[in-house]
């Protein structure tokens, strides 16, 4: 008798699943087809970083050129090149690879200037994102937040010089393409 | 011209002939709309598209799977038995175009009206079991071994129950003729055998689930536990015939059971070979249903089912019938 009522809660606990796939058959779908759709929430995707332009000024960083990014990243995988106002582009040297913790950096750690005495351009900002691994140093060290993630989370490519991506370029080329909506929204 | 060939196709063996070519046609297109049919409900069940690159909505997925099948080179593993390893595919499809014969697709649309067509449709099925044993054994494999080992102990168990079933509808009707049986039932919904027999229609399609090998029975080609089971060999056609097999089972049970016990070609409006084949591919359906809803049982589950559940019951609903039938004749 026991066992019967047993088989006989178990022929129930079938016909629960039963109903449970069925009803998830008619359900929507909630998968995305990803080449003809795309994910709408990627506010908490970390992509690889990105150079935050000035609320003024679209085509410059807010970068103050501080090195703590350069610094502070374990994969070392930023490369930063600026130099003073008034004196030539490509000064200022070549911090390099530094793998070694006695070589100095200029401008690096405590020797930073205030950034209102002496103005910095920013040459070169480049992410070799093949070496990234995301981990948000940069970010969160940033004192002027002038580093975020982006959103790119469909980020292809087939050869090593897709990832070396120049930020600074990458900045610029976004300003002129907003500066462009811009415009033709007006226009419109 | 056109007398000559209805007269060539009134004659038993033209008309034998005409219906296995008609029947090895259905089958091919069969195997590409099943599996078309069991990709989109795994799809939908699982709350995804299913295939949908190839052709629109995914229809020509079938025939690229085919392609790709037909043009694999086929390999066979060293130490096989060469003879064996290919003799299994062809004795598994070879008597399912048998099997297909007797089913009555509609009053008219018979192969060959025989008086032991449910005889013949469960002899030569059983013949898949040795099959499915060759392709094990021929395969010099421990996986093909095991799953071979598992088809021959699932089919025979499961065979009893499946005949226990079939015999209390024979029983009532006096006729081990599909067409006959299926005839008796076109009286309207209430005449359908289900109706009569519900033990007897549950037991015949939980044993017709053994009987093909599918989940949640699918110990035969188990595969995370077997690799593949008993095909874990076979590549490209090889493969792809016991695939076709299995597929055919599928609507040979379904079209048994919806001729015993699902009132055959009976239905309102339409012609009865459209409400055949819809009453087959529901049960079809409801069997892919049962492949994305329910675990694999384990061996020994999977023997307890059958021996200390479905043949008790099934010899109880036979003794039933027939005291039932002396009693009210």
């Amino acid at each position: 008798m026991r066992s019967l009522i047993k088989a006989l809660k178990g022929l129930w606990s079938l016909a629960v699943g039963l109903r449970i796939t069925a009803v998830e058959l008619v359900k929507p779908q909630i998968t995305v087809h990803y080449p003809r759709e795309e994910v709408e929430n990627l506010v908490s995707y970390r992509g690889h970083i990105e150079l935050v332009p000035l609320d003024a000024d679209l085509q410059t960083p807010r970068c103050i050129m501080c090195w703590r990014c350069v610094d502070n990243c374990p994969s070392r995988c930023i490369t930063l090149r600026m130099h003073v106002k008034g004196e030539e582009a490509g000064r200022a040297a070549d911090p390099g690879l530094r793998l070694a913790p006695d070589i100095q950096v200029p401008y690096s750690q405590h020797r930073t200037p205030p950034p209102d005495v002496i103005e910095r351009v920013l040459d070169v900002y480049r992410l070799n994102y093949s070496l990234c691994s995301l981990c948000g140093l940069c970010v969160q060290n940033c004192p002027v937040d002038a580093i975020r993630f982006t959103g790119n989370a469909y980020l292809v490519g087939t050869t090593r010089q897709t990832f070396d991506i120049d930020l600074l370029a990458r900045l610029r080329q976004r300003a002129a393409a907003t500066v462009a909506a811009r415009s033709t929204a007006r226009a419109a | 011209m056109i007398a000559q060939l209805t007269a060539w196709l009134t004659h038993p063996l033209g008309h034998m002939i005409a219906a296995l070519v008609a029947i090895m046609a259905f089958l091919g297109v069969n195997g590409l709309v099943l599996v078309y049919m069991e990709r989109k409900v795994a799809g939908f069940i699982q709350r995804r598209p299913g295939p949908y690159e190839v052709g629109p909505q995914g229809l020509l997925q079938p025939l690229a799977d085919a392609g790709k099948l037909i043009s694999k080179q086929l390999t066979i593993p060293d130490g096989a038995d060469k003879l064996m390893f290919w003799a299994a595919p062809v004795l598994s499809m070879a008597p399912v175009v048998i099997c297909f014969l007797p089913i009555p697709f509609s009053p008219l649309l018979t192969g060959m009206d025989v008086n032991l067509g449910l005889l013949l449709i469960l002899a030569f099925s059983g013949l898949n079991s040795l099959a499915l044993c060759l392709a094990g054994w021929g395969s010099n494999n421990k996986y093909s071994l095991l799953g071979a080992a598992r088809a021959v102990a699932q089919a025979v168990a499961y065979e009893i129950p499946l005949l226990l079933a079939v015999l209390a509808v024979a029983f009532q009707t006096g006729s081990l003729n599909l067409s006959v049986i299926a005839e008796e039932q076109s009286r309207g919904l209430l005449s359908w055998n289900v109706f009569t027999h519900p033990l007897a229609f549950f037991i015949f399609f939980v044993a017709s689930v053994a009987e093909t090998n599918r989940s949640p029975f699918d110990l035969p080609e188990a595969e995370s536990e077997l690799t593949a089971g008993f095909h874990t060999e076979y590549s490209g056609m090889g493969f792809g015939i016991f695939f076709l097999a299995e597929y055919s089972y599928m609507v040979i049970v379904c079209a048994v059971a919806t001729a015993l016990f699902l009132g055959g070609w009976d239905g309102p409006v339409l012609p009865g070979i459209w409400w055949f084949l819809a009453k087959v591919f529901g049960l079809i359906f409801v069997m892919m249903w049962f492949r994305w809803t329910f675990p694999r049982v384990r061996f020994d589950q999977l023997l307890n089912i059958c021996w200390k559940w479905l043949i008790p019951l099934g010899l109880l609903n036979l003794v039933v019938t027939a005291l039932m039938l002396k009693l009210v004749r």
